[in-house]
């Protein structure tokens, strides 16, 4: 432990992060209002007298908001509050119709909670402080007016569900790996769409650092990163700022920063002198949320198999190893093709390997979804039942997928065929190619007979080239042994 | 000057009246609604109105003709009303009586009075009423004062100061009003005529340009408690998918309970009614005119059978801070969203944003408001909330109790409305803390969210009207118009016109 702990030490300093993150919530219509919430209409179409604030609205809980926060809280261990309250986050912004964010301040609707995952083969877990409901505000736009700032009020009232972590993360790879993980949760249980450009999955990461032992360091708050690669390089330079920064005898303060992906730095936003006091207060226009236990449990009931479920089912029912069932689970499509090769081929591990190598190196490689693989399920367990059954080696399998892969052959039997790359399975022909080998390479079978384990594996070499690959390396091993005695 | 019997006018008629000629054919809804309309322009100088359209009134009256013509008989076709100008409406501006809102015209009606529309009531437009609801003399008005008609050098009351006004001389058969620390009821009282403020989310509050969200309660204000009765019933429901805080009971036919229990009749219709007299509200700080009128009120509901008893709402006085700390709080953020960006006043010129904000603030909301907005904002800030907002909140729910301990003694509460009678326009000066103490009768209840009623029950100094203020238990607003109506069948309080009405 604390070996592995010194290794994570940057320049003697160790990392604290905690992550706050704003996940957009799959609902067709706001969490107030009955407009819509689709993503790219012109500008204050999509909004209603309640998200323009105008007078005498009032804002509707949507229930279904309601019902991902209780799928998320259960996605996560959490605890689903039997009562929380809206509150009322008072500011001026343009982009903020009615002067205050509906939000939760005291009690939100999701308690406390865990995100467990891998790093490094290690296995992680992230304690969760919250998860509470709210609204997003508008989009100032300041581009298109000259003199003058655009309001589109279309995301206005977006539903979000703010998750907060403690300060548990202990390097920027763990902090990248829970997002990546929370971001996995979240889409597979399909309260999220996931999609960082459009902003529905907004990170910011709470920084500081301390020499090991030390109580916790003044913090900054990255906001708004909205991809893994600009989430690790933020914090990355943010975390060598601080460092400078204390080495030259400066304290750090407290401040909100943004980063900007073209400079690759950090750069404060607001000070804790200019924080702003939003005077809280419970929303008198919303009663509390009241979630009877029977929602929560037939919610409970409703829900597909979790990926921690799913991975530990796929340790005990296929006897992967954690790490394998981690990553088989890392979304659905994933996971369920991995089950279809499996049940169709009968060979689990042959199946995890091959998603996970060949498959995903190729998904990887021409940037494609598992949904889009050229090589469908079927094919790729006609594959692996024919390396089980000894008619190709792994090598030739490798030569059909990528014939597959690439469209010049559909059904794995017949490229088999047409590409002569079955075994030779018939001992008396291999034998005969073996006694050849033997008589050309005299030297080498003295070699061998002398003690020289580099020369038998120059003879199987020869016999493998002699049978242009198609014999099996261990009978062309175990015949040689026989023949050299 | 009040008109007798046998020389009746139009708009001498009350709401039930008015609905009997329509529907006996007698009399049309367009004539019904000129002749109110001619009556708003003959006294024009009581300020009651902001906003009238005749185009618009006779043609919504065409249209409960057309009803009428079709056979629909319902209780309230035809029958002119007008709205207080913080219901929004599609079919006049809705200022709220604030120059923030000057030419604001909303997209939707509200809840309360589109269910009035529906009903068949045609609106002959909006009235006058303190900035945003928060007054008790309508000066607050951002337009222009509101003449008391009983003595046009006095106030109204406040804030539906327009809607009492127009109702007690007789512009309106009905009107509209909200309550959110006693403004359906004091100027009711001050005005002579009768209104009831329902339980906190009986009726909608959606379209209700908000003041105090956990106070404001829209209510009808009419001559007599029928007339209230007749409104309410069309006024009040649940309103699931837009108001949140709105009761989920159905409406009742409050009316026709009325007319039921007075057939019973009997010499002692209120027979086993238990009024409970909280010795908070006959002290010393009533003036003894109006306590003199009220004695009087409840000397008559005895000898309708009712039973007086002692009972005590020991906080009634922490009522004045604990309503001037909640109020101002949702005020202050309800009002946040009158900022220049997308309607309302906006600063012709600013330097820059916050500029913006801050010109078009100052400029938009008058004093009161003003004043409301930095009470507000000072008892939410951090470092005083708690010691303000948070122990508000705690006092407010040992006031309702309270009133639960004195309910276990008692159906309904009765005092005064008002310790005064109307005051002289402009003689509480720049003392908001004296127009704040004379909430005294009504805040109470509003903190607990009770239903209360104003009846008129006399004059006091000047001859001002007083009214008897009845308050019931939650939900209770069938017992209350039914203890009002039996008094009113009783007495001709509510039957008095001021010489304005002339």
């Amino acid at each position: 432990m604390s070996k592995d702990q010194k290794s994570l030490l940057v320049q003697g300093y160790e990392v604290v992060i905690g992550f706050e993150t704003h996940t957009q919530l799959t609902t067709q219509s706001k969490i107030f209002s009955r407009a819509s919430t689709s993503f790219g209409a012109e500008p204050n179409t999509n909004a209603s007298a309640v998200d323009f604030a105008l007078p005498g609205a009032l804002p509707v809980m949507n229930k279904g908001a309601v019902q991902r926060a209780i799928e998320f809280g259960l996605a996560v261990n959490a605890h689903i509050a039997e009562k929380s309250i809206f509150a009322r986050k008072n500011y001026f912004y343009p982009d903020l119709p009615k002067g205050y964010q509906i939000s939760q301040f005291e009690i939100p609707v999701v308690q406390g909670g865990v995100v467990e995952f891998f790093l490094d083969g290690e296995k992680k877990s992230v304690r969760l402080v919250r998860a509470h409901l709210e609204e997003d505000a508008g989009k100032s736009l300041h581009e298109d007016f000259i003199g003058q700032s655009g309001i589109d009020l279309n995301r206005a009232g977006t539903p979000l569900l703010e998750i907060v972590t403690e300060p548990d993360m202990r390097s920027t790879a763990e902090a990248v790996a829970y997002a990546k993980e929370l971001h996995k949760i979240v889409t597979w249980i399909g309260i999220c769409d996931g999609n960082m450009q459009e902003g529905s999955f907004r990170c910011d990461a709470n920084v500081s650092v301390r020499k090991p032992g030390q109580p916790l360091g003044t913090r900054r708050e990255i906001k708004n990163l909205n991809s893994f690669k600009f989430m690790q390089q933020a914090m990355d330079y943010e975390i060598r700022w601080q460092i400078e920064q204390i080495e030259d005898g400066h304290e750090i303060q407290q401040a909100t920063v943004l980063f900007d992906p073209d400079t690759g730095e950090t750069r404060s936003m607001r000070s804790k002198e200019d924080a702003a006091d939003y005077r809280y207060f419970p929303d008198p226009d919303l009663p509390p949320l009241v979630i009877g236990r029977d929602w929560v449990e037939k919610t409970r009931s409703e829900m597909s198999e979790l990926p921690r479920v799913m991975a530990a089912r796929f340790m005990t029912g296929y006897g992967l190893s954690e790490y394998d069932a981690g990553q088989l689970t890392q979304s659905k499509a994933t996971a369920a093709f991995f089950e279809a090769v499996a049940a169709a081929s009968g060979q689990a591990k042959l199946a995890s390997n091959w998603v996970m190598g060949e498959l995903s190196r190729h998904l990887n490689m021409e940037e494609k979804s598992i949904e889009a693989s050229s090589v469908g399920a079927a094919q790729l367990a006609a594959l692996i039942g024919r390396i089980a059954d000894g008619t190709i080696s792994n090598n030739a399998a490798k030569q059909v997928f990528e014939t597959l892969w690439i469209g010049e052959g559909q059904d794995v039997d017949a490229i088999i065929e047409a590409k002569g790359l079955k075994q030779m399975s018939d001992n008396g022909e291999l034998e005969k190619i073996i006694d050849d080998v033997l008589a050309a390479n005299a030297k080498n079978v003295e070699e061998v007979k002398a003690g020289n384990a580099k020369a038998f594996n120059a003879l199987v070499g020869q016999a493998m080239k002699a049978t242009k690959g198609k014999a099996n390396p261990a009978q062309v091993n175990e015949l040689l042994k026989k023949k050299l005695g | 000057m009040t008109s007798s019997m046998n020389n009746l006018d139009l708009h001498d008629l009350g709401v039930a009246e008015l609905a009997a000629q329509l529907a006996a054919g007698t009399v049309s809804s367009v004539e019904v609604t000129q002749h109110f309309f001619n009556r708003i322009q003959q006294h024009s100088a009581l300020g009651a109105f902001l906003a009238l359209d005749a185009d618009v009134s006779l043609a919504q009256a065409r249209a409960a003709d057309a009803r009428l013509a079709a056979g629909e008989r319902t209780p309230l076709l035809g029958v002119p009303l007008a709205h207080k100008d913080v219901f929004v409406t599609r079919d006049f501006p809705t200022t709220a009586g604030s120059k923030m809102l000057e030419n604001y015209r909303s997209p939707f009606d509200a809840t309360v009075v589109s269910q009035l529309a529906s009903a068949g009531m045609v609106s002959l437009g909006k009235l006058n009423c303190d900035e945003f609801a928060m007054g008790s003399g309508n000066e607050n008005s951002a337009y222009k004062p509101v003449q008391n008609p009983w003595d046009t050098s006095r106030v109204p009351g406040g804030s539906s100061g327009g809607s009492a006004a127009a109702v007690a001389a007789r512009l309106v058969p009905a009107a509209t009003g909200t309550d959110t620390g006693g403004s359906i009821r004091q100027p009711a009282s001050l005005t002579g005529i009768t209104g009831i403020k329902p339980t906190y989310g009986r009726c909608s509050r959606y379209g209700m340009v908000a003041f105090a969200s956990s106070l404001d309660q829209a209510g009808p204000m009419a001559r007599s408690a029928l007339d209230c009765a007749l409104l309410l019933s069309a006024m009040a429901g649940p309103d699931p998918d837009r108001d949140s805080t709105s009761l989920d009971l159905p409406a009742l036919d409050y009316a026709a309970d009325l007319t039921a229990a007075s057939q019973q009749g009997g010499a002692k219709p209120l027979q086993g009614l238990r009024i409970g007299l909280p010795t908070q509200f006959f002290g010393a700080g009533c003036a003894p005119d109006v306590l003199a009128a009220v004695r009087g009120a409840l000397a008559e509901f005895e000898k309708l059978g009712a039973t007086l008893v002692n009972v005590s709402l020991p906080l009634t006085e922490l009522s004045i801070p604990v309503y001037y700390v909640i109020a101002p709080a949702e005020a202050s953020s309800n009002l946040s969203r009158f900022d220049g960006v997308r309607y309302g006043h906006r600063a012709a010129h600013y330097t820059d944003l916050t500029d913006m904000y801050k010109k078009s603030r100052s400029e938009g909301f008058g004093d009161e408001a003003t004043r409301r907005i930095m009470i507000g904002t000072y008892v939410l800030s951090h470092g005083y909330y708690d010691a303000y907002y948070l122990k508000a909140q705690k006092i407010r729910r040992l006031i309702a109790q309270d009133f639960q301990t004195a309910f276990a003694q008692c159906d309904v509460i009765a005092g005064p409305v008002s310790p005064t009678v109307a005051w002289k326009i402009g003689e509480k000066g720049d003392d908001p803390v004296a127009s704040y103490l004379a909430d005294i009768y009504t805040l109470s209840s509003s903190l607990a969210g009770l239903p209360g009623m104003s009846v008129p029950a006399g004059f006091g100094a000047g001859g001002m009207p007083v009214g008897l203020q009845l308050i019931g238990n939650y939900f209770k607003e069938a017992q209350l118009l039914g203890a009002a109506h039996q008094f009113q069948l009783a007495t001709d309080w509510h039957q008095k016109a001021p010489g304005v009405s002339a």
